[in-house]
């Protein structure tokens, strides 16, 4: 038996593609785990009167300014990455390898972009993660929400090299690419309201 | 369709000396022996650690080993090491090793990524033990081996998140042509269950951790600093989520029973069901562990209302997991009596080790009685360890069973079968004492500066001899387990007269499994093969 050549791999189904939503989901408790420590902190804060709104919350400290505009851009920005995604679907099933790059392309200029959204909230925001709990636990749950994004670009630079390196048959791989992305759209929809939103 | 390297050339690892070829080897069977091996080393260590815990609660003033501040760490390690250093590399290292074999696949999903699955958990556990040892770990008093600990604990999760997710790949998407889900061995179904348990519950540790982390090191403000370690990330050391990695353990009771019996497993949509409770509900339960059950005595039924509003979900989440464990023992002892077994050391360890778990499980749920007072006493770790145990015995009958397909040599039965009543021994010695020191309200977490009236001293002793009867039989098995390795019974291919796949190929099976695609059309596809071989039919 060890002396005869191996039969051809049985296709598996759609390997990459239940990998990438196993990640999906494992991705999911991650950053859902981490939003419930945080609204835990954030319910167990005591009150205080806050001018323009009344009675409030008193977790994140008084003179912390987010800027919105750019939490904003961060969400719009990753939902156009989700419909560059798609495209890119769209065009690797019709075979149209210029499209299919292109769309790759604007999925990672846009990954680019709300990564670099993310850098200039920290750098506005001025906070040191040593200053209080608030500090250190924004530090925690931006940053690994970044790691996501930027793993999210690693896997978009895998499957530009791989489709445009000739595999134009390999849709499940830009299927899977665009799931995960949609997978870190709605982990960044729960990070931007629960951290940007809601405070 | 995206097409997957799963196999090196055979030429490069024959170029390779054979330390090359296992440290750098994506061979599923490699993989998860190397886990196994590790593992068993991991279970050596940590019993170690316990026996000096146990043997200085004897009588901490005459026995004094453990200095007071070092204690909450050798406590954090002996869990660590017994938990993730044993029961979950032993079970992973199954699972890798087997499940594609199972499944008629030439490898795992993903095959490199559980060999670094492999290598980040072994550096991120030794990366934890050492900061322990350097004074670091919970309640530690060296800041930066703190930081390290937590660091290394996220590394070690990473590790076995990786490995989790490509027997759950494997098990989806690599099945031989035929074989739905239904007709996936037991074995198969529980890794695919325990390793989406951990893909679920993982994350949620590592994201709790990495805020603690952050914390201690910068801020030290909202997560109670080193103090603060084990009131975050300790529930992954503690029942019940111990419950939930011993999860795999079911199905290889289910797969070992039938095949000893040489009978078909009864009622098995059922045992599909069993484990599939047992998980849902170990999961629900892991989430919700503040859920406890007011009892107040005679009072219980003076306000029926909100008692049954307690009631519900306690029972729910904890009374539910335990009939899926009965299930899973009432289907055994269905297929044990219809057969005539031989007993023999697979089938002894995976009784007793299902024992074990049903033991603690079932103790569990006094435990969370308000009224009893058992909740921060070590009570508590008498429902740890039978779990523990009980997986580590339920692996142990896994590695006698599939060892010689692994490595092609048999683990001798007779030698083997004795160990197993000395882990029913020790699984004894190691609960019921705690049960009696918890009710005499002997706190969790110290060794010493407590006093209770009964004999204190007799409780603590016993559960140290049973730490010790435990290493003895694990010393033991590793024993023979290494003198099979070389020389050992050759097995054959079929040692069991088995059923499923994993025995249709060679003991050890070559590198890629399967000399061609194999088509099933049952859940026994080998015992299929083999009628329709004797009546002259071509299955």
């Amino acid at each position: 038996m060890l002396a005869l050549p191996p039969a051809s791999q049985p296709v598996p189904r759609r390997q990459v593609f239940v990998g990438t939503a196993v990640a999906g989901a494992a991705g999911l408790m991650l950053v859902g785990g981490m939003m419930a420590t945080w609204l835990q902190f954030r319910a167990d804060a005591p009150v205080r009167e806050s001018a323009k709104r009344g009675f409030i919350k008193d977790w994140m400290p008084e003179r912390i300014i987010v800027p919105e505009v750019a939490a904003n851009i961060m969400l719009l920005g990753l939902l156009v990455v989700c419909v560059m995604a798609q495209w890119a679907v769209y065009s690797a099933k019709r075979n149209d390898r210029t499209h299919t790059g292109l769309a790759l392309g604007v999925t990672a200029l846009m990954a680019l972009a709300v990564i670099n959204a993310q850098i200039f909230i920290w750098t506005q925001m001025g906070v040191g993660a040593r200053d209080g709990a608030f500090h250190s636990m924004f530090y925690a749950s931006t940053g690994a929400m970044t790691a996501l994004l930027l793993s999210g670009l690693v896997f978009t630079a895998v499957a530009s090299f791989r489709y445009l390196g000739g595999r134009t048959k390999e849709v499940e791989l830009v299927s899977a690419h665009a799931l995960y992305w949609y997978f870190l759209a709605a982990a960044f929809c729960a990070v931007w309201f629960v951290i940007y939103v809601q405070k | 369709m995206t097409s997957i390297e799963t196999h090196l050339p055979t030429d490069v690892s024959a170029s390779n000396s054979a330390i090359a070829t296992w440290l750098t080897s994506a061979d599923h069977k490699k993989v998860g022996r190397l886990f196994i091996g590790s593992g068993l080393v991991g279970l050596v260590a940590g019993l170690v650690l316990a026996i000096v815990v146990t043997f200085e609660r004897i009588n901490a003033d005459s026995y004094q080993i453990l200095s007071v501040d070092s204690v909450p760490q050798v406590l954090a390690a002996v869990r660590l090491l017994l938990t993730f250093g044993a029961v979950v590399p032993l079970l992973l290292g199954l699972s890798i090793a087997v499940v594609p074999l199972q499944l008629g696949a030439r490898s795992n999903a993903f095959p490199r990524l559980a060999a670094a699955g492999f290598w980040m958990w072994l550096t991120g556990l030794g990366i934890a033990v050492a900061s322990i040892i350097g004074n670091g770990g919970p309640n530690g008093g060296n800041s930066d081996l703190v930081d390290l600990y937590l660091a290394g604990s996220i590394v070690l999760g990473l590790g076995v998140l990786m490995a989790a997710t490509s027997i759950a790949v494997s098990v989806l998407t690599t099945r031989a042509p035929g074989m739905g889900i239904l007709r996936a061995p037991l074995f198969t179904w529980s890794s695919l269950v325990g390793s989406l348990a951990v893909i679920l519950t993982m994350p949620v540790l590592i994201g709790t951790t990495l805020y603690v982390y952050v914390d201690h090191r910068y801020a030290r403000a909202g997560f109670g600093g080193n103090i603060g370690v084990n009131q975050w990330v300790g529930w992954a050391l503690s029942q019940p989520f111990s419950f939930l990695l011993a999860i795999p353990a079911l199905g290889i009771v289910l797969d070992v029973v039938p095949t000893i019996a040489r009978t078909r497993l009864a009622q098995r949509s059922v045992a599909f069901g069993a484990i599939g409770v047992v998980c849902v509900f170990a999961l629900a339960v892991v989430t919700q562990t503040s859920i406890t059950l007011p009892w107040e005595g005679e009072k219980f039924f003076d306000n029926a209302g909100s008692k049954i509003a307690d009631l519900l979900p306690f029972l729910l989440l904890n009374v539910v997991p335990v009939l899926g464990l009965l299930g899973v023992l009432g289907l055994s002892l269905l297929t044990l009596k219809s057969a005539k077994p031989v007993i023999s050391a697979p089938l002894t360890f995976v009784l007793i080790g299902l024992l074990g778990i049903l033991l603690g499980a079932a103790a569990h749920i006094v435990g969370l009685v308000e009224d009893a007072g058992l909740i921060g006493s070590v009570y508590e770790a008498g429902v740890y360890v039978p779990i523990t145990f009980g997986a580590i015995a339920i692996a142990f009958g896994g590695i006698c069973f599939w060892g010689p397909k692994l490595w092609g040599r048999s683990i001798s039965d007779k030698a083997a079968t004795p160990l197993a009543l000395l882990t029913l021994l020790a699984i004894g010695l190691d609960s019921v004492p705690y049960f009696v020191a918890g009710f005499a309200d002997q706190p969790a977490g110290l060794v010493n500066g407590f006093s209770y009236s009964g004999p204190q001293d007799l409780w603590n002793a016993l559960t140290c001899a049973g730490f010790v009867v435990m290493l003895l039989a694990s010393i033991a098995f590793i024993g023979l387990a290494l003198k099979s390795f070389t020389s050992g019974a050759v097995a054959g291919n079929d040692p069991w007269d088995g059923s499923t796949l994993e025995w249709a190929t060679s003991s050890p099976p070559p590198e890629d499994n399967f000399a061609g695609v194999i088509v099933v059309n049952s859940a026994t596809p080998l015992t299929d093969s083999k009628s329709a071989s004797s009546t002259g039919k071509v299955a």
